[in-house]
């Protein structure tokens, strides 16, 4: 239950702070969650990259579909992709996820004592 | 809190932020911020736009008078309906930025020697800070400033483009990170402010691309290199198969200046083959920008009312060059392409009338040699005196980087652009000062402004007069029946070959001796003969009484007048095919000096088979022809056998010769002098030329074959390049017909830019198709969707059309601006 409830707020202030701070704001949600929301190192891990991982993942598909991958694909040539889109979208995916999980488990070892 | 582990994690959740929110290195560009390129919320995700996407609007701002209603039709072309002028303008501005603010912005950043600024001094292989630096000395911003002041004083078209920017402004204002056009986000820069400077900037831009070609440091090599013989023979004036503009017979009036080359020209300007020349290499626009236009009379149509045509060969871009634009006001309709970057419509038509514009293609930017008392260059002789100097400071901003900055000596010539400090070491160590008509104050976009509005003949003949850099041809039909061609622009009167060599500059001898007066430029109305047309062949023929330097087209005007002078009761139809016609003139006149000097003898098997196929081609340039492969790589081995030796003996650069003078010279002379091959010992005549230079293009013909690549389409490789080269947002690879010296000039990346098609019925019955979309963003579906058309040779109908001809349904979206 601590898990899911973790994930969903760094989910939805990772959402909510970079529309007023920079790009990478959202870290600031995945600590301050993990610091809140006391677990284990590898579950707070877990929560903070599930949560942008999904975040950023389904984010992009929302973005790409109605597109029909026209720029994706494109992009996913600029970049070392081969043109596949669903490459691009899974690196997005990950990318947002380890830096969120960093911050989580940065944020999982500030408090001290057993969980 | 579990001191080191946190320490450990928290340095690696920093360091992870701070690499996905750099640019990285990758060769010798570098990545967008990774980070930020990526996230869905601020990064490239957000130029998805949805296919179906509606742009529906609603504007306000403080500088708008009344109401506008801008529909965007299925190809999301504007059709702006505003109450008064200023606020169709400021709706055109807007759109403009709406759609192609990163090219707009680019093309200003190009024009006015900034691209170190967003692109550093070097990246994947090209250097910016050489390219800024060129444009810098040439003096492109000093040309933008006079042309500013001009703009200035002239109050109906400076509330125009006040009115524009104020729009373009508008849109920029209201855009945050996340709204970028992508390659901002690419590029790691934002979108500046737009002023009437950046528009000042883009119209030299095309001053340049147009008015800038010119050869006079190889020309001058060439003239010290060759015997006057050998270079009239090389360089000549003039085309023996040239069909001018302004049809050979024409009497001219008599000039109202005579220029007169100095009295020391034969011994210090004409002085062939006997000093060291100048080893230098200028970057120079394409020599292939030209176009085509014409107007047929009522007399030749099927419908008794004039057609006009016009496609611009320009390089093939995306974002494309021209956007499709309606505009109405109370007082006029117009319909047409627009630059991104500038108010009105540039090439179309109206209620009352139709234009379309080719290059003059004339030499307007000399080189002339200043003597400076030492090297601070703060003292240059002239006339009899020492002058001072001045100097324009011109600092270059380098992307991670301290600025560059360039002290520029200012002579009574124009900028020194080549001296000690800059480009490749001269080994003459002299100073070159440019004088080019595009450095004086001119507002061309006036003449535009006025022909959305002429009205008839009279009209076109005042709005054009506005019009200095780049000389044009106006082509011009109405309704009234009525057909014109001029060929408009601020043109030096100059004396044979002036301006061709690099020119003394110790005193005003050399100095152009004023300006072609403007009823000197021919203009001809409703001809006998049913059409007017231009395609970059010279204006006249040589007994114009001034010296008209440049680099001339000759065949595409060859073939489209005896095609017009044979077509009689032209439709629409007929237009879009000529405008299509890959007939390959040059190659017929070719065929009978190549076939004449090949013995087929001498041919082994694989030779024979790949004769047979140029032997049986049907001289037309379509994309499954492999004959025109043969036939153009042939031209150019024979180009290279005839001239290379006489030309390798020196390292200096030197001029192109054109397809035109080998043609022409083995026409008239069987023993054409340059066939012997000065490298050996024996005489090589005409024939071994033309058969060593067909042997030698049997390896690229056997390997395009083998990669099924020897028809014409395939083996030319055409396509529309991104501004930034980047090949996943070009469209490459376009298998179609054309070329150079063929009516439909589509050859790599360039070619017709605009195809337009008028007929200037009642109601106005018109066409057109470019090779790209409205849209500029890479991401959307309208970025390129009409290139296939193009390719193919299609085209759209293009009409005016009134306000409740839309609804929801037929449109993507309704934008109003209003007074806030």
């Amino acid at each position: 239950m601590k898990f899911i409830v973790a994930l969903l707020f760094t989910a939805l202030f990772g959402y909510f702070l970079p529309l007023f701070l920079p790009w990478w704001s959202f870290v600031i949600a995945s600590f301050i969650v993990a610091v809140f929301i006391h677990q284990k190192p590898w579950k707070a891990f877990l929560a903070g990259f599930i949560a942008l991982l999904l975040l950023w993942g389904i984010y992009a598909v929302v973005l790409d579909n109605p597109n029909q991958h026209i720029l994706s694909t494109k992009v996913a040539q600029i970049l070392p992709f081969n043109g596949s889109y669903m490459a691009l979208i899974i690196t997005t995916a990950i990318i947002g996820g380890l830096l969120s999980g960093m911050a989580a488990l940065t944020g999982s070892y500030l408090k001290e004592g057993k969980v | 809190m579990r001191v080191v582990p946190f320490f450990i994690c928290a340095v690696i959740t920093i360091a992870l932020i701070v690499l996905f929110n750099i640019q990285l290195p990758v060769g010798s560009s570098k990545t967008p911020r990774l980070g930020f390129f990526l996230s869905p919320q601020t990064g490239f995700w957000q130029n998805a736009e949805d296919v179906s996407k509606r742009y529906d609007a609603n504007i306000q701002s403080a500088g708008l008078r009344g109401y506008t209603e801008v529909y965007l039709d299925s190809n999301l072309i504007p059709h702006i309906y505003a109450d008064n002028d200023a606020d169709a303008y400021f709706a055109q501005g807007y759109l403009h930025a709406k759609f192609r603010l990163w090219q707009m912005e680019f093309q200003t950043y190009a024009a006015g020697g900034r691209l170190s600024e967003i692109m550093g001094d070097s990246a994947s292989g090209k250097n910016f800070l050489a390219i800024d630096k060129f444009f810098r000395r040439m003096g492109m911003v000093y040309a933008a400033e006079n042309s500013l002041k001009v703009i200035e004083s002239d109050p109906s078209y400076k509330a125009a483009l006040d009115a524009y920017t104020a729009g373009v402004n508008s849109y920029i204002n209201s855009l945050s990170e996340k709204n970028y056009p992508l390659e901002y986000k690419l590029l790691n820069y934002a979108p500046e402010p737009w002023t009437n400077m950046k528009t000042a900037l883009f119209l030299k831009f095309m001053a340049y691309d147009l008015a800038g070609y010119e050869q006079d440091f190889e020309m001058t090599n060439a003239r010290n290199y060759f015997t006057q013989l050998q270079f009239n023979k090389l360089f000549p004036y003039g085309q023996d198969s040239l069909e001018p503009i302004i049809p050979k017979g024409t009497a001219f009036a008599p000039p109202a200046i005579t220029p007169k080359p100095p009295a020391d020209a034969d011994s210090l300007y004409f002085h062939f083959n006997d000093s060291v020349g100048v080893p230098l290499k200028p970057i120079v626009p394409n020599k292939n920008n030209g176009s085509n236009n014409w107007a047929v009379a009522g007399s030749k149509t099927a419908s008794g009312s004039p057609i006009l045509c016009n496609d611009p060969h320009l390089g093939l871009n995306l974002p494309s060059l021209w956007f499709e634009v309606q505009i109405s006001t109370p007082e006029y309709n117009v319909y047409g392409v627009s630059f991104p970057g500038s108010p009105s419509v540039i090439i179309g038509f109206n209620d009352s009338c139709a234009w379309g514009v080719t290059n003059a293609s004339r030499d307007v930017k000399d080189y002339y040699e200043v003597h400076f008392k030492d090297s601070t260059m703060r003292e240059y002789w002239y006339n009899g005196k020492w002058q001072p100097t001045t100097f324009r400071k011109e600092v270059i901003k380098i992307k991670g980087k301290p600025d560059a900055i360039e002290n520029i000596a200012m002579t009574v010539w124009g900028p020194v652009m080549y001296d000690h400090s800059y480009g490749d070491k001269m080994h003459d160590n002299k100073y070159y000062a440019i004088k080019w008509s595009a450095h004086a104050g001119s507002n061309e976009g006036k003449t535009f402004m006025l022909l959305d509005r002429a009205k008839n003949y009279n009209d076109y003949v005042n709005a054009i007069s506005f019009f200095q850099t780049p000389g044009q041809n106006f082509a011009f039909a109405s309704k009234k029946g009525n057909i014109a061609i001029s060929q408009q622009g601020a043109f030096p009167a100059k004396w044979k070959r002036q301006g061709q060599f690099i020119m003394e500059g110790n005193n005003d001898e050399y100095a152009w001796q004023g300006t072609v007066p403007r009823n000197e430029n021919v203009i001809m109305l409703n001809p006998a003969r049913g059409f007017v047309s231009s395609a970059n062949q010279y204006p006249y023929d040589t007994s114009y009484p001034y010296y008209m330097g440049g680099s001339y087209e000759m065949y595409r005007g060859f073939i489209l007048n005896r095609r017009l002078r044979a077509m009689q009761n032209i439709t629409v139809d007929d237009m879009m095919h000529l405008q299509n016609y890959n007939y390959n003139v040059f190659a017929e006149m070719a065929r009978p000096v190549l076939l004449k000097n090949m013995d087929e003898t001498k041919l082994n098997s694989i030779e024979k088979k790949y004769f047979d196929i140029y032997k049986s081609w049907n001289l037309s340039s379509d994309a499954d022809a492999p004959g025109a492969s043969i036939f153009v790589t042939w031209w150019d081995s024979l180009m290279q056998c005839m001239y290379r030796d006489e030309f390798s003996r020196t390292t200096l650069p030197m001029p192109n010769v054109e397809h035109s003078t080998l043609l022409e010279g083995l026409l008239k002379d069987t023993a054409y002098e340059f066939a012997d091959d000065i490298t050996t010992p024996q005489k090589e005549t005409v024939s071994d030329e033309v058969m060593k230079a067909f042997k030698k293009i049997m390896p690229v013909i056997q390997h395009a074959e083998e990669k099924d690549s020897l028809a014409w389409g395939k083996f030319k490789d055409g396509g529309v390049k991104h501004l930034l080269g980047i090949p996943a947002l070009s469209d490459l690879h376009i298998n179609a017909g054309g070329g150079v010296h063929i009516l439909n000039a589509f050859y790599k990346d360039h070619g017709p830019s605009w195809r337009m098609i008028v007929e200037l019925t009642d109601e106005t019955n018109a066409y057109g198709i470019y090779p790209g979309g409205q849209s500029g963003n890479p991401g959307s579906p309208y970025y390129d969707n009409m290139v296939d058309d193009w390719a193919t040779g299609k085209y759209r109908r293009l009409q005016i059309l009134p306000k409740n001809h839309f609804s929801t349904q037929n449109t993507k979206g309704k934008i109003t601006f209003t007074h806030s």
